[in-house]
């Protein structure tokens, strides 16, 4: 099957649709499609032969953080040509709500269009003042599929409609063997951070004040944190005297990212909220970190309630640094959580999701034509 | 007789005094009045601001990403569900992508009604910008006034609470590489 996929987010920026996309290209390719990947990219960044650049994203304020998005009619007419050339016999396209390339891929494409909505994020009435233009460029969708039952809740409570639901894959395999980086974990310890220092969903600063409570009285305890964002800035949440004991990786490429996952006893997912499915914990299940992750939806439904890892009070560095501390001293806790969790993520690998993803193409492919450019917007420029 | 004079004088003072501190409290109630005034200039300016950009994003004149990133900004900014100021600039900044993609106007130029709607915009951002100034003044003004040994002493500020600074990003457009005679700047 010729198949295009439209990424929203720059590919070079680690995350969680961005990975979710190369994972699922190469699983599809492994299954003998033609798959191609149109998305933001840096200019200088190296891309795989499946992927097409539509350009550099922008940052702008989206959502309470800041996004780097890809909009406007420059983007729009290169995905319209990518459409034209790809020939394509169906369109995925990831995240449409957002204002991104998927969007305007809605906007210009007509055909068979598969989506896959992402995000838990409560976005309720915002978009009134843009609905009807939302609205008619998702109307083209045929076939939706949601990660996670809270971004399918999200779906039908703010779109309208309904979605299949098909869990998030991860490449199992590429987590489960690492060496740990050198000197870790170390004798006193070591707790694991991935993911965007500074967007406060992610709960860094959560994780930080926990750090600050338990490593006073657990001397050699120690912080290892991964991810893009400012050191410095972390540093200076830290009590200066607890300062060499967090160390900041920045960001990892996803060798560093296994070994990292292999050199902690806990692995600690302090997220506040607005994450999805976690892709970052179904990693670190894969890797057989023993987790500690904030009491939010996704976590205790891919946490299968607590018994893949411990939940603690979303947001409460205290019960965070209690759960931690439990873990901690606690090997045989660890290792079974570790089982556990091994055990939970197999539903998640990616083979097994990209044969769900076919089936969804081919119910919408049967009898419908290729991929065309939507006479509408060819009119609009 | 030195007596009266005494008394004469006393009583002078005193009511010089009366007079003076009487002076002083009407002049920091007319401050406050006019950082009063200054902060209903910049809501309504913010107001308006929004209400133009709500109807850019719905008037179907952008593509569809551009449209849902004005209003959920502007939709942000009115809810005030986080930091207000943090909210406004948010809004300036999402303006500023939208107004300084390459080719922006170029792409508009000659659909209906899109150049009334882009000078609406500009002017109702460019009142931002002077009503935050005009309020701010007043509020360093006021806060000045109060800081004042006598004000202090005698509570002549009463409850009224001292007045804050609003600070946000309301450059519309910053010098862009791309283009040339439109992208001047708002803000000095």
């Amino acid at each position: 099957m010729r198949i295009g996929i439209v990424c929203p987010y720059t590919w070079n920026v680690p995350g969680g649709v961005q990975q979710h996309i190369r994972d699922l290209a190469e699983a599809l390719i492994d299954l003998r499609h033609q798959v191609s990947v149109i998305s933001p990219a840096d200019d200088d960044a190296p891309l795989p032969g499946y992927l097409v650049p539509a350009g550099r994203a922008v940052p702008v304020p989206y959502n309470g953080s800041v996004a780097r998005l890809s909009f406007g009619f420059v983007s729009a007419s290169r995905v319209r040509r990518w459409v034209r050339d790809g020939d394509f016999e169906v369109l995925h396209v990831h995240e449409p709500a957002a204002p991104s390339l998927s969007l305007l891929a809605c906007w210009v494409a007509t055909g068979p269009i598969v989506a896959t909505f992402h995000s838990a994020n409560v976005r309720s009435r915002a978009m009134h003042a843009a609905e009807p233009v939302l609205q008619s460029a998702l109307e083209k969708i045929s076939a939706r599929i949601a990660v996670s039952e809270a971004a399918r809740r999200t779906l039908v409570e703010h779109l309208g409609g309904d979605a299949v639901l098909i869990p998030n894959g991860v490449a199992v395999h590429r987590y489960a063997k690492a060496d740990p980086l050198p000197g870790w974990p170390g004798e006193g310890g070591a707790i694991g951070f991935l993911g965007r220092l500074e967007e406060p969903r992610k709960g860094l600063p959560v994780l930080l004040r926990a750090f600050g409570l338990l490593a006073p009285r657990r001397g050699g305890l120690r912080l290892l944190i991964a991810g893009p964002g400012d050191a410095g800035e972390v540093r200076g949440q830290v009590a200066a005297e607890l300062r060499d004991r967090v160390m900041l990786l920045g960001q990892v490429n996803e060798d560093d990212k296994v070994r990292m996952l292999h050199s902690v006893q806990v692995f600690c997912a302090p997220n506040t909220g607005g994450e999805s499915f976690g892709v970052v914990l179904a990693e670190a299940m894969a890797a057989g970190a023993p987790i500690v992750a904030s009491d939010i939806d996704a976590f205790r439904r891919v946490l299968r309630g607590g018994q893949a890892g411990e939940l603690f009070e979303t947001g409460n560095p205290a019960a965070l640094a209690s759960a931690a501390e439990l873990l901690l001293d606690d090997p045989r806790r660890r290792a079974a959580l570790s089982a556990a969790a091994c055990e939970a993520v197999r539903a998640y690998d990616w083979p097994v999701v990209a044969r769900d993803v076919v089936q969804v193409y081919q119910t919408v492919v049967s009898g419908a034509s290729h991929v065309r450019v939507a006479a509408v917007a060819a009119r609009a420029r | 007789m030195s007596h009266l004079l005494d008394i004469f004088l006393v009583a002078a003072v005193a009511v010089l005094l009366v007079v003076y501190v009487s002076w002083r409290a009407g002049r920091l109630d007319r401050l406050h009045a006019r950082t009063e005034a200054a902060r209903a200039a910049l809501e309504a300016a913010l107001l308006r601001r929004n209400l133009v950009a709500v109807e850019l994003a719905s008037s179907g004149l952008l593509d569809p990403a551009t449209s849902v990133l004005l209003a959920g900004a502007a939709h942000d900014a009115r809810a005030g569900s986080r930091q207000r100021e943090q909210a406004e600039s948010d809004l300036s900044r999402a303006l500023r992508a939208a107004f300084t993609q390459p080719g922006f106007r170029a792409a508009l130029s000659g659909a209906e009604g899109a150049e009334e709607l882009l000078a609406e915009l500009e002017t109702a951002a460019h009142q931002v910008f002077l009503a935050r100034k005009f309020y701010n003044d007043a509020v360093a003004a006021t806060n000045a006034a109060r800081r004042r040994a006598l004000v202090r002493a005698l509570h002549l500020a009463g409850r009224a609470p001292a007045p804050e600074f609003f600070e946000i990003d309301d450059l519309l457009l910053a010098t862009a590489p791309d283009d040339g005679a439109d992208m001047r700047r708002l803000t000095s």
